[in-house]
């Protein structure tokens, strides 16, 4: 149990959870699928996979802040700014 | 140049939030809704501290008017990288009667009480869509104001700004000390990581009160009535043109 990344991996499900909590679907939606995802790896126990799967993770974190950006930037531009000819 | 950034944000309710108005017409519903930081404001956050990594700049403080809640706001602030914070706690009737007149007032207090070489707005709020404040800052601390800012860079105790004004781009250069405001396409503001907002707990907020500042808070506005906009008349089919035409003579439009 003691796996030198254990800290890593539990880090990064904190940051999707917290991250989840604005996720267009709901949180719910969001935390069913990102624990599920998280199980259906959990019998992984070499170094490098893990590596692996948590860049992964730090991918999505990134798409998943690109897309709250967008999402609003979108809402601002619709609400207060004519649309482009 | 080098000093100290006031960035002002407001707390409003998140912007994905359908909006209700209360039953009896004096306001919307706030109670149990998701409140966030104002979408300009957070822009206005992300150049202040943009500012100070080019080592601009050497403190950016943010400032929020409201109550108790508000620290969050700020608390985000600080986790997007704010120095610290100032909490001007209005609550209850005052805050009811909050409006652009009285927030400029106490953030010209405090830029003169923080010797602060810019003041960073967000151009709105999207709660009131006023788009006051900015102004009324620069004009009771008579400075120089760049409103509606798409580009800034700071050059020799001046400040160049790209404005957006109908249908182009304005550029003007004013001295400091001077209050910016933000437009939509000023930049994109980075989200506040939960490692930062953690790290954010350990940074200083200072608490104080509109009379510390000496800032007298009476509303000369009142508000008579909030309605919710007019709900879309249903639209309906028509099979052929004869129709079309015969509905559009009845409604008076051809």
């Amino acid at each position: 149990m003691a796996n030198p990344l254990r800290g890593e991996v539990i880090k990064l499900y904190k940051t999707l959870l917290y991250l989840g909590r604005e996720y267009p679907k709901g949180p719910i939606y969001f935390r069913e699928r990102l624990k599920s995802a998280f199980m259906k790896n959990k019998d992984v126990s070499d170094p490098e996979k893990i590596k692996q799967l948590v860049a992964k993770g730090d991918y999505v974190i990134k798409e998943l802040e690109a897309l709250y950006f967008l999402r609003k930037y979108r809402a601002m531009k619709k609400r207060y700014y004519e649309p482009e000819k | 140049m080098s000093g100290r950034v006031l960035v002002g944000v407001k707390r409003v309710i998140d912007y994905a939030v359908k909006i209700r108005v209360k039953p009896d017409h004096t306001g919307v519903v706030t109670d149990g809704v998701k409140h966030s930081m104002n979408p300009f404001c957070e822009i206005a956050v992300e150049e202040a501290v943009k500012l100070k990594e080019k080592k601009l700049i050497q403190e950016v403080v943010a400032v929020s008017c409201g109550p108790q809640q508000s620290q969050e706001t700020i608390r985000t602030a600080l986790a997007m990288g704010a120095d610290r914070g100032i909490h001007v706690e209005v609550s209850g009737k005052d805050y009811d009667s909050l409006g652009p007149l009285q927030v400029s007032k106490i953030l010209a207090a405090l830029a003169k009480k923080e010797e602060a070489q810019l003041v960073i707005l967000g151009k709105q709020a999207i709660d009131d869509d006023c788009n006051q404040t900015g102004q009324m800052t620069a004009a009771l601390l008579d400075w120089p104001q760049g409103t509606f800012a798409s580009e800034v860079s700071l050059e020799a105790g001046k400040v160049k700004v790209v404005r957006e004004i109908d249908g182009g781009l304005e550029t003007i250069k004013i001295n400091t000390p001077a209050v910016l405001t933000a437009d939509l396409r000023l930049n994109t503001p980075r989200y506040a990581t939960l490692p930062n907002i953690m790290k954010a707990k350990k940074k200083k907020i200072a608490n104080m009160k509109p009379a510390d500042l000496g800032v007298d808070l009476t509303s000369r506005l009142e508000v008579l009535r909030v309605d919710e906009p007019p709900q879309r008349q249903a639209g309906m089919k028509v099979e052929t043109v004869e129709d079309l035409v015969g509905k559009l003579k009845e409604a008076g439009k051809v």
